[in-house]
């Protein structure tokens, strides 16, 4: 499963390349042109077989969210920023690998045997707590650890029988299952995947990928929310593990086009591939800055659901990640300049 | 021009479901315009050729409303559901809504409250459409809907106002179609752009500018008022004429374009007002980054209680609008 290596490669926002070299390998075969762009994005052509004349965008992102060092303590340890959203609810005792050099430190946190009661009850905020790599003192911390090195979450990728384990499901499924549709047969339009950079930090590698392909619509491929846990009331999670692919109506960045949601549902229930609609209004993906892109881009995002993402362990289910594949191939075989007139 | 506001906004138009609304203006539009397009993401655009010797104007007034999209049906059938736009809890307590197919429902929330005077959260809230459990709820998660408010007048001494959900903005494309249809000749090349997604993103506008690449923009809009009871201060109010921006939260107009309307109002003698809002922007703050920027400002229609089902405006502010933009259009 190439989800095992994308996952175990380390790409915080602004350095994705571990992760892109990983692309670059597993495509490279099977498209027709490859590039890397200015900011970083991989985009790949794979041409189509000529059926349909319409210019399609499959995007996924390849960075992943982590910390950055900011200062040294006179004590060695690293005091650092978050790289997008995290909570530092999820940090304390993280393993995590630092620098270039992947060296390997830990997020302190007092013992539970010294912790007062009140300390006990809140969570730490991000400024008070450090990374640990063992450094001696503050001159030694900062050789090691540069102002502005990064830091990823050191977590290996488990297999779990139906489901797996690992950091940075989110994209990481996305981009996963784009080389997994790069590598099947051609589709009746050309495919202009983009792998993109810093989604984390604003959306911003996808907004000059599509630009380049100036494409006449988009489909971005996501490691979402899954939050089926135990709740007091009635009401909806935003995602549940296993119960197929979600499609995306409606979040903070932007409102799916309905004719492209249309396409997805009416090809699944086709074919009874299963599928559940992300709860609206909630989260953002490239689709945000892709649809603004020139004269716009009719968007659409499909994305695996994954627990606990945005920490050290997402968990996803090879069900949905299948169903997802065989949801947008069909879906994407099924899609001609028609799927885009209006009434 | 009344039956034009009261048929533009009682037509159901959530951002993103622009549908209903792009085909009533359209049919509107259709027999005044040379060449008419849909976008991509759904804006109408409205080509008017002019007789030469003049600039290429945007017009825009976005067609799209606020609503509630709905999230998840529980099992005894109540609706949850999110927001589309900028909705405020306080104004959904005890109001309906419509959904596509014209089937109402009606906002309720979770009596069991700690605090019965706190103002609630939209997730305290559902909609009731009549159903008794999750399998005869006629509704699905991902539907939206508008609130229900039908089109009134109320007239007090000489003025006149129109009260409605959805003032903002379908006043500005009522503003847009009456100009187009008074305007016998201009020496502009006209795009009037009836955009989507404003009251999200700024979507439709944008990406409709990015099209047409313009030499000017103009956004036909609603802004606040500061003449109510203990209101926020703005010197801004409703019947003393239609308001030039100076400023909002997105965006600084354009000091060509503004002083462009003050010279037009100015000469024809029509009231205006200056206007700079605080809080909220309009499409003319996406305008006027698109390529290599464009000269953009507002042209504003005072407008009470915005974002509530009953928001007013004044009949001669609306009127004196049409005049405004004619002023602008035909040298």
């Amino acid at each position: 499963m190439i989800l095992k290596d994308l996952s175990e490669a380390i790409g915080v926002s602004g350095d994705e390349g571990d992760v892109r070299a990983i692309i670059l390998d597993a495509i490279r075969d099977h498209v027709d042109e490859v590039r890397v762009d200015n900011m970083g994005n991989v985009l790949a052509l794979k041409r189509g077989t000529g059926d349909q004349g319409l210019r399609v965008m499959l995007a996924a992102h390849m960075d992943e969210v982590g910390l950055m060092v900011i200062g040294h303590d006179n004590d060695g340890l690293l005091r650092f920023r978050p790289v997008g959203g995290l909570d530092p609810r999820v940090l304390p005792g993280t393993p995590l690998k630092v620098g270039d050099e992947r060296l390997p430190g830990v997020i302190g946190i007092k013992p539970i045997h010294l912790a007062r009661d009140e300390e006990r009850k809140k969570a730490p905020r991000i400024k008070e707590l450090a990374v640990d790599i063992g450094a001696k003192d503050k001159k030694e911390a900062a050789r090691l650890a540069p102002l502005g090195t990064y830091i990823a979450f050191a977590t290996p990728f488990r297999d779990l029988g139906p489901t797996v384990s690992g950091k940075a499901f989110d994209d990481r499924a996305g981009c996963a299952a784009l080389v997994e549709l790069l590598r099947g047969d051609p589709f009746p339009f050309d495919l202009h995947a983009a792998f993109t950079v810093q989604e984390e930090v604003g959306l911003r590698g996808a907004r000059v990928a599509a630009y380049t392909i100036e494409p006449d619509c988009a489909f971005v491929l996501e490691g979402t929310i899954a939050d089926d846990l135990p709740r007091d009331k009635d009401t909806s999670p935003t995602t549940e593990l296993g119960h197929g692919p979600a499609i995306t109506l409606m979040d903070r960045t932007f409102i799916a086009d309905r004719r492209l949601v249309q396409l997805l549902t009416s090809t699944a229930d086709e074919l009874h591939i299963p599928y559940q609609f992300k709860q609206p209004g909630v989260g953002g993906t490239d689709a945000g800055s892709i649809h603004l892109t020139r004269a716009g881009v009719p968007s659409a995002t499909v994305a695996v659901p994954c627990r606990y993402i945005h920490s050290p362990v997402s968990l996803l289910s090879r069900d949905d990640f299948d169903n997802l594949l065989t949801l947008m191939r069909e879906s994407l075989a099924r899609l001609t300049p028609r799927t885009l007139g209006r009434n | 021009m009344r039956e034009l506001i009261r048929k533009l906004v009682e037509t159901y138009g959530p951002s993103g479901d622009e549908e209903q609304i792009r085909a009533a203006i359209r049919a509107e539009v259709e027999p005044l315009a040379d060449e008419i397009r849909v976008d991509p993401l759904g804006s109408l655009v409205v080509h008017k050729r002019g007789r030469g010797g003049g600039q290429r104007i945007l017009l825009d007034a976005h067609m799209d409303e606020i609503g509630v999209m709905v999230s998840y049906i529980d099992e005894k059938g109540f609706a949850r559901f999110t927001k589309i736009g900028g909705v405020f809890p306080l104004n959904c307590v005890g109001g309906r809504v419509r959904f596509a197919d014209g089937r109402l429902g009606v906002i309720g929330i979770e009596s069991k409250r700690d605090d019965p005077g706190r103002i609630p959260e939209l997730s305290e809230l559902f909609i009731d459409v009549g159903a008794t459990s999750r399998d005869d709820c006629p509704v699905k998660v991902g539907d939206p809907a508008v609130f229900f408010r039908p089109f009134a007048v109320v007239e007090a001494g000489e003025h006149t106002r129109y009260v409605s959900k959805t003032m903002d903005d379908r006043i500005g494309c009522a503003i847009l179609i009456e100009t187009l249809r008074r305007l016998e000749s201009t020496p502009h090349d006209l795009y009037l752009v009836f955009s989507v997604q404003e009251e999200t993103t700024l979507s439709g506008a944008r990406t409709s500018a990015y099209g047409i690449e313009p030499d000017l923009a103009i956004a036909v809009d609603v802004t606040g008022t500061g003449d109510t009871p203990e209101s926020r201060p703005m010197a801004v109010k409703l019947g003393h004429g239609p308001a030039i921006k100076v400023q909002d939260r997105g965006m600084i107009a354009h000091p060509q374009v503004r002083d462009l309307l003050v010279e037009r109002a100015e000469a024809a003698g029509i009231p205006y007002q200056m206007e700079v809002l605080e809080y909220g922007t309009t499409n003319a703050a996406a305008m006027q980054l698109v390529r290599a920027g464009v000269p953009s400002g507002c042209l504003s229609v005072p407008c009470r209680y915005i974002h509530s089902p009953s928001e007013m405006v004044d009949a001669d502010d609306v009127e004196n609008s049409v005049r405004l933009l004619l002023e602008v259009l035909t040298r």
